[in-house]
Formats: structure tokens, C-alpha cells, sequence
């Protein structure tokens, strides 16, 4: 089928089309939609009402959506510190709440030829690329979602989405609701937490290992990939958890808006690893919270790698509130043309001997820029804190891009810092190396790029690994030369 | 009881310096309006995280200008050997002496502006404040009243130190002392201000520097902060490295209730080297606030920032440093490295190490450390019969002589280092 704007179906206007289309390259397709529930375009107290009420939510949590939208609204752009172009968000142009048939109805024939030559290279499987197309009649995941679903719930692991969750079990998840991530925190966990849809709610008992990693996109599937969609996690006393959020998804993300919030809480002894690849289109603006509570010997793990979007801003963060507590954030960024990485992350020591680890990784190609933004606070009278931070940042080209801002606070003596960061490139000799060996310079690129990121790879699951690696090595072409 | 109702610094526009050029008085008014204009420092200003809001309100203080002059008479413990010694006492020159190469021009600002108003006019305060103190650099521009001025011709080495003492008598007073160096193309200076406080009463200081090294030139500056522990500072230095030169600041923090330092560092021609050196050691309820700000501007530049914070009792300390690299400024070699030795449990320290980097073929990198002097270091000193308290202390004073061995002037490296042991004499 030829892709133009012809495809798009009579009934939607000008203005919704300009909507919809927000900075949007040529190249790209649209495709008409039908929803059953539509909040419409705009944000006010009526739009959370809508929303809360298709959703048929208890009271308590329609009050929590109209505070949180009272926050949002007071709460200025962040911008004193953060890029300006946030100021290009235009919140009235967005729809906060799309339902049934919210997934695109749309036939592998409709996906343009780069995108299916992408995931051809990317080695993903046809049932998966039908997934990642959005092409939700070809994608038949529920047979698949329910074993996984049947043999969790034998353990006793609740898996469900935040309405289900919410309203089925609001005893286990209630309590710790909005509590990691407060309302207020910042002006865009106000705005998830008036219009939150979707996201998974999962708690895992006592003592119970899952071997097999938790991953988002069955429940995307089955349930509406909100933009604002909202996670919990609870793993409950020496329980473990990995859970994969892959949005390694679709070139033609119609969003302008992504703001998810992302809510861990470990008990005493449990550990959560929490696995992301964001590949969103390069006219999404990613703004995402994630944060964990650590309580006494509990682990969290943040493990992040940011590839898509136009503006990510994203700092996973551990509090750690147990005595010997541990967090961890591995991130990758890559920033190519148009694109910043505002990644980082936010170790809160809260206990005697907690540790915290922070290991990033930038890679900024042609006129991208990628920022690490960290903080680590070791307050006044706890002991045996440690943290580490390391930050490497490789420029590929001479208008490439990188910053690095962490701060930390150290209160008492007891305790341990240290920051490094460093910035290079890809030497002339590498490459010169690389390519008497018979490899073009792209390659050579590929290959030293790769190499840089390498150990923070294969901290990934397999399949993502490679994945990661092949995204990587598809952004490298053309950047040298 | 009659009291003298004296004007606020804040409150009205001072009268601006007698006998000056046009330009400067222009200037003068221009500040004072600036100074109104300006929002104050909020805590949403990245280069007031951290910072204590709480510290700048200085309506209470008065221009030290218009306070007697009475004989002021304080020890001050300099070098023995030096071509220029100026005093200052609440910017009222005091007493000079010189004995300079020909053509060197070193004279009181006010001077300076009559004899030399062009050369003045070229490099006064060419330099944006831009790590936060913009409206106190205007405040200070519009409450010039004194300073030193030292222009070092092309070629001329001035192989003996220029002294410069800052002293602060009275309580509720303040001076905003100027220090203006120009080196021209291959010139030498070193150059050491005094900071230094006659009695107890609490005093602001709002201190800036300009260093302007040209082509090929070695611009050594120093300064020295021991005020007593009421009063307060905020010390602006703006260096600007042209081709080929190495320009040098080193700060000494032992005095003052609150510091505030913002250094900036601007390399502007191929092959400048400019090394930003700082030594803070702050006890009791001591507060030190740093921001420094390396900015490569042109290609193969090379800056060096080190700073040492070692910290008593209850005192807190904010470093802020980032190193910019413009577009096109290649082969950057820029360093920052912040270490704090933490020698009791109820100190603060924030630090924040950041890094914008738009060029190629660039050597960034930044460090920052924190923690307190190991067990087995203190083991290993008390095994070989060293009191415990004294082992602490030789550690923290190795710690501090690795900055001070960075000056590069032997002199004044053990003047530096006496100003050290005075201040460990001092903690119990």
C-alpha cells in the first residue's frame, strides 16, 4: 500500500490531524482510528472524571487523580535546570485517554519498507515485529500471556494492570500507591498520576523466585498501552523479580507524550531487576519517574538503556531504606541527530550500610546530546554509606554533544564517595587498526562503539542483548565518513 | 544614646568615586541600576543549589568608606621578599611602597583611572559573572571605591611578588576591593592578596578579580582569606588565558562565617593553560560555597582545576565546577578533581562535578571524592608512636600540601602552608 497522507481516513479533521502529527517526519504513516472511549484532546477536572469513570474507579483514587491534576497545573517546566524545549509540549494537543480499539487497527501491509527492513536486520521474530508494528490482529500473544499468567498465579504472583489492580486487590497495593513516587515529586508523576492508564501492578510473595523474567509486552497486548501508563511493583519478603519493559517499539508511536511513572518496592531481603529498552520514535517526548524503596539486605536494580525519543529525561533512583540496602542503575544512552538523552540517576541513602553503584554509558552520534544528571544524598547520622559513580561519555562526531551534572551530598564521615567521569573518542588509531584488518570505517565504528558499551551490555538478558547491539549498529551507519 | 543613621549598602545609590573618568562614573550609575534590576538569588537557581539564600541579606551593612579611618593596627604575616606592598584598610589606602622594572604600572585603582583611564577602561570588568553573583558583581561595581591595578608591559618579568592587604576594621562594614592584572605578551607576575580582619565585628567582603594574561604571559595569583569568623565574603575572580599564556589562582579559605567563591576560567586562544587551585578549610560552623566554571573556547587549551575541602565540626561545603568545551575547541585537555576529607562526623559536603562537552578529540575528565581518614592510616602513624590526634592531623596537612606544592613560588608555598598549621592550631 502506498503510504501518504491519503491513507488517512475522511473523518478526521485538520485539526486533529495537525494533532496528531506533531513533528512528525516525512516517511512516517498514519492510519485511521476508531476508539470507543475518547477523553478528548485537552486536560481538565472533566477528562479525569471521564477517565475515572470508564474505568469505574472507588472514590479514593478519582480525589487522587483531581490532586494530582491541581499539582500539575501548579507546578512550573522544570526548565530552570532542564532543556527548554519542554516549553514545546503542547498539552492541549494531546489526548490523555484512548480505549477499545485504541490499539491501532492497522495490516503489516500498512508498515512502511524501512521500518520492516529494521526489524528484518533487527532479527526480530515475524509474530514479534507484527507486535512492534502495532499490528495488534496479527500479534496473538493471549495464548502465551495465559500460561504465563496460570503458572504465576499457582505461586500466588499477582500480575494485573493498574485498573485491575487498584480495584481486585487495593489491600496489597494501596498501601504503597503514589507512595515511592509522591504526587508532587515533579511536575510530570502530577500529570501521570491525574490520567494514568495502563502499566502493570504485580506482587510477588514471600520467598518466591520467579525464573523467568516479567515482561511488559504481554501486558501491553492485552491491555491499552497508555502514555501514561503506571507500575508497581511490590516483591514481598526474600521474593525475586526481573521485569523487562520493552519498548522497543514502534517507529510510529503517534504520541507527542510519554510520562510514565514506575514504582518498585523491595522488603526486607527481596530483589527486583528492573530492565528497559526505550526506542521511541524521535518525536516523543519521554519523561518518565522511576523510583524504588530498598528496606533492610534488598536489592534493586535499574537497568536502562535509552536509544529513541526526542527528549528523554529519565532518572531511575533507589532509596534505600533498610540497614545494607543496595541499588544499582546501568544505563546506555544514544543520542543521534535531534535527540537529547537527559539520563541519570538518584541514590537517596537512607540506612546505616547501604551501598549504591551508578555505571552510565553516553554515546553521542552527528548533533546528538546526551546528559548525565545524577544525585546521591547520604544524609547526617548513618554509617558505612558507599556509592560509586562512574559516567563515560564517547563523542562520535565534532558536533556531538555530552554533559554530565551529578551532585552529591555527603553528611557525617563515616562514608564512602567517589565520582568519575570521563570523555573520549574513537581514536584514529582504532579505527586505522581496524580497518588494515579489512573492516570500512563504518564498521570499524560499529565495532569500537560496541566495544565501549560492552560490559553494560551483557548485563542485559540475552535476547536483548542482541537486540541492543544491532540497534546500536544501525544508528552507527552513516555517522562516520 | 545618639547613633549616627549610616547608609545601607543595599538602600541607596553610593557616590560614585571623585575624579574619575566619564566612563567609569557611567559605569558606576549603570551597576547601581543593575544591582535593583537584578532578581535575587533563588533556590531555584542551579548556581544557588545548595547555596545559603539565607546569608544575603546585607541591608545591615554599611560602606566601610564612610566609616574613621582611625589607625588600625593589625599583624599581618607576609612575604619577606616583595617589589610592592599596598594596604588597604576599609578601602582607604593605607600605605604603599614599590620598586618596580620600568614601564610596570601598579597603582591604586583610584590612580589608575586618573593617569591610565584608557588602559583601565580595556579591561575593567570585561567579564560576565556567570556562576550566580551577577547582581553582587554589580553591587560591587557600583560601591568601587579602591583596588590595585597592575599592568606588566610586554616582555617585563616582575620576578618579586606584588602584596595586596584587604583589611576590614569595624563591625557592620563593608569593602568591595578590585584586583585588576594585565599581563602583555611575555610578561611574568605574581601577584598576593590579604584578606584580613582588625577585631571581632562581623564584616562583608564582596572581593573581584580580574586576571588578563595575553599572549605567552605567566600570570600567578594568590589570595589568602583569614577574615574573622563573623564576617562574610563573596569572591568573584574572572581569568582570561590568551595564546600560549598560563594564568594561576590559588585561594586559601580559612576565615569567614560564610565564603562564596565563583571562579571562572575563560581559555581564549590556542595553546592557554590555566590552572584553578583552591584550599578550604573550614571548622566550627564555617560555610564555603565554590563554583568554578572552565570554559574552552578555542582549540587546544588545556585547564586544571584542583580543589581540596577539608572539613571540621560542623562546617559544609558546596562544590559546583563545570567544564564547558565550545563547539570547535579540538584537542581540550580539562580536568576537575574535588576531594573532601571529612574529619568529623557532623560535616556536610555537596558536590557537583559537571562536564558540557561539544567538540572533538577532547580529554575531559572530573572527579570528586569524599571521605574520612582510614583506620589502618591512622594505625600504621600510632604503631610508629604517633598520637592518634596527631596522626589525624599530619594526614589533613599532607592532605592540604599537595594544592599548596601546585603554586609553583617556594615562598609563598611556606607562607601559604604557615596560614595552614595556624588554622589546625586553632582546632582542638
Amino acid at each position: 500500500m502506498e503510504i501518504s497522507d491519503t491513507t488517512i481516513a475522511p473523518e478526521i479533521d485538520q485539526d486533529t490531524q495537525a494533532a496528531i502529527d506533531v513533528d512528525r517526519a516525512t516517511g512516517d504513516f498514519r492510519f485511521p482510528e476508531n476508539h470507543k472511549f475518547d477523553a478528548g484532546y485537552g486536560l481538565n477536572a472533566d477528562t479525569v472524571r471521564y477517565i475515572s469513570n470508564v474505568k469505574k474507579e472507588k472514590d479514593w483514587i478519582l480525589e487522587f487523580r483531581l490532586k494530582a491534576l491541581d499539582v500539575f497545573e501548579s507546578k512550573p517546566m522544570p526548565t530552570n535546570w532542564a532543556t527548554d524545549d519542554l516549553n514545546n509540549i503542547d498539552f492541549d494537543a494531546i489526548r490523555y485517554y484512548l480505549s477499545d480499539g485504541q490499539q491501532p487497527k492497522r495490516s503489516w501491509d500498512d508498515v512502511p519498507d524501512d521500518i520492516k527492513e529494521t526489524f528484518e536486520r533487527l532479527g526480530i521474530p515475524q509474530q514479534e515485529r507484527a507486535f512492534l508494528a502495532g499490528v495488534e490482529a496479527q500479534f496473538d500473544s493471549e495464548a502465551a500471556y495465559s500460561n504465563v499468567k496460570e503458572a504465576l498465579s499457582k505461586e500466588g504472583v499477582i500480575f494485573v494492570n493498574s485498573t485491575e489492580g487498584l480495584r481486585e486487590h487495593e489491600e496489597i497495593f494501596r498501601p504503597y500507591f503514589g507512595k515511592v513516587i509522591p504526587t508532587g515529586d515533579n511536575k510530570f508523576s502530577a500529570l501521570n498520576s491525574a490520567v494514568f492508564s495502563g502499566g502493570s501492578f504485580i506482587y510477588i510473595p514471600k520467598g518466591v523466585k520467579l525464573k523467568q523474567p516479567l515482561q511488559a509486552y504481554f501486558r501491553i497486548n492485552s491491555e491499552n498501552f497508555g502514555q501514561f501508563e503506571r507500575t508497581l511493583i511490590i516483591a514481598d519478603e526474600g521474593s525475586e523479580v526481573m521485569y523487562m519493559e520493552g519498548c522497543t517499539a514502534p517507529k510510529f508511536e503517534t504520541a507527542t507524550l510519554h510520562s510514565a511513572v514506575v514504582e518498585l518496592v523491595a522488603l526486607k531481603g527481596a530483589k527486583i531487576q528492573y530492565i528497559t529498552v526505550q526506542n521511541w520514535s524521535s518525536n516523543v517526548f519521554n519523561l518518565v519517574t522511576k523510583r524504588g524503596i530498598a528496606h533492610e539486605d534488598a536489592e534493586i536494580r535499574w537497568i536502562d538503556c535509552n536509544i529513541g525519543s526526542r527528549l528523554t529525561m529519565k532518572y531511575p533512583g533507589v532509596v534505600m531504606k533498610g540497614e545494607g540496602a543496595r541499588g544499582e542503575v546501568i544505563s546506555i544512552a544514544l543520542a543521534n541527530d535531534g535527540q537529547l538523552q537527559d539520563t541519570g540517576a538518584k541514590m537517596i541513602h537512607a540506612a546505616d550500610n547501604t551501598t549504591s553503584n551508578v555505571v552510565s554509558k553516553s554515546i553521542s552520534v552527528g548533533k546528538g546530546n546526551s546528559t548525565y544528571r545524577g544525585q546521591v544524598h547520604i544524609p547526617k547520622h548513618l554509617k558505612g554509606c558507599k556509592n560509586n559513580t562512574e559516567c563515560d561519555a564517547l563523542l562520535i562526531n565534532s558536533t556531538s554533544r555530552t554533559d554530565t551534572y551529578p551532585a552529591i551530598t555527603v553528611r557525617g564521615n563515616q562514608h564512602v564517595t567517589q565520582h568519575e567521569a570521563s570523555v573520549s573518542q574513537v581514536s584514529e588509531d582504532m579505527l586505522f587498526y581496524m580497518q588494515q584488518r579489512g573492516l570500512n570505517e563504518g564498521q570499524a565504528m560499529s565495532l569500537a562503539v560496541n566495544g565501549f558499551i560492552n560490559e553494560l551490555v551483557r548485563e542485559f538478558p540475552m535476547e536483548y542483548s542482541v537486540e541492543l547491539k544491532r540497534l546500536i549498529d544501525l544508528e552507527m551507519e552513516g555517522s562516520v565518513g | 544614646m545618639t547613633t549616627l543613621e549610616l547608609p545601607s549598602i543595599t538602600a541607596e545609590q553610593p557616590s560614585t568615586l571623585a575624579d574619575a573618568p566619564q566612563w567609569f562614573t557611567d559605569a558606576q550609575n549603570a551597576a547601581w541600576q543593575t544591582y535593583l534590576d537584578s532578581p535575587a538569588p533563588s533556590r531555584k537557581m542551579e548556581t544557588w543549589r545548595f547555596g545559603e539564600l539565607k546569608q544575603l541579606d546585607f541591608d545591615s551593612f554599611t560602606p566601610a568608606a564612610f566609616a574613621d579611618s582611625q589607625d588600625i593596627d593589625v599583624a599581618i604575616s607576609g612575604l619577606d621578599e616583595t617589589s610592592a606592598q599596598f594596604i588597604f584598610t576599609n578601602d582607604s589606602l593605607a600605605h604603599a611602597e614599590a620598586d618596580l622594572p620600568d614601564g610596570v604600572i601598579c597603582l591604586p585603582l583610584e590612580d589608575a583611572l586618573q593617569q591610565h583611564p584608557e588602559l583601565v577602561e580595556k579591561h575593567f570588568m570585561k567579564g560576565d559573572s556567570k556562576l550566580g553573583s551577577a547582581k553582587f558583581a554589580a553591587l560591587h561595581k557600583a560601591h568601587l571605591s579602591n583596588g590595585l591595578f597592575v599592568y606588566v608591559p610586554k616582555g617585563v618579568e616582575v620576578v618579586k611578588p606584588i602584596e595586596v592587604y584587604h583589611i576590614l576594621a569595624g563591625d557592620k562594614l563593608a569593602i568591595f576591593p578590585h584586583t585588576l592584572i594585565v599581563t602583555e605578551a611575555n610578561a611574568k607576575v605574581t601577584v598576593v592578596d590579604y584578606f584580613k580582619s582588625a577585631g571581632d565585628g562581623a564584616g562583608l567582603c564582596i572581593a573581584m578579580n580580574d586576571l588578563i594574561a595575553g599572549p605567552g604571559s605567566q600570570l600567578n595569583y594568590s589570595a589568602i582569606q583569614d577574615f574573622n569568623l563573623s564576617s562574610k565574603i563573596i569572591q568573584i575572580n574572572n581569568t582570561t588565558a590568551e595564546r600560549d599564556s598560563n594564568a594561576k589562582a590559588f585561594t586559601l579559605n580559612i576565615g569567614c562565617a560564610w565564603a562564596r567563591n565563583e571562579s571562572l576560567s575563560l581559555l581564549s586562544g590556542k595553546g592557554a593553560n590555566s590552572d584553578m587551585l583552591s584550599l578550604n578549610i573550614p571548622s566550627g560552623e564555617q560555610k564555603f560555597d565554590q563554583r568554578t566554571f572552565q570554559h574552552h573556547a578555542a582549540p587546544h587549551t588545556f585547564s586544571d582545576l584542583l580543589y581540596k575541602n577539608t572539613l571540621y565540626d560542623k562546617s559544609k561545603t558546596v562544590f559546583s565546577g563545570l567544564i564547558t568545551v565550545d563547539p570547535g575547541a579540538h584537542f581540550t585537555d580539562a580536568y576537575q578533581t574535588c576531594r573532601n576529607l571529612l574529619m568529623d562526623d557532623t560535616t556536610e559536603i555537596n558536590s557537583m562535578p559537571g562536564l558540557q562537552i561539544s567538540a572533538d578529540q577532547v580529554k575531559c575528565s572530573h572527579g570528586s571524592t569524599a571521605s574520612a581518614i582510614s583506620d589502618e592510616e591512622i594505625f600504621y602513624l600510632q604503631a610508629r608512636g604517633i598520637h592518634p590526634k596527631k596522626a589525624r592531623q599530619l594526614i589533613a596537612r599532607g592532605f592540604c600540601v599537595e594544592v599548596i606544592e601546585r603554586i609553583g613560588n617556594e615562598a609563598l608555598e611556606a607562607l601559604v602552608l604557615s596560614y595552614v598549621d595556624a588554622k589546625f592550631a586553632t582546632i582542638a
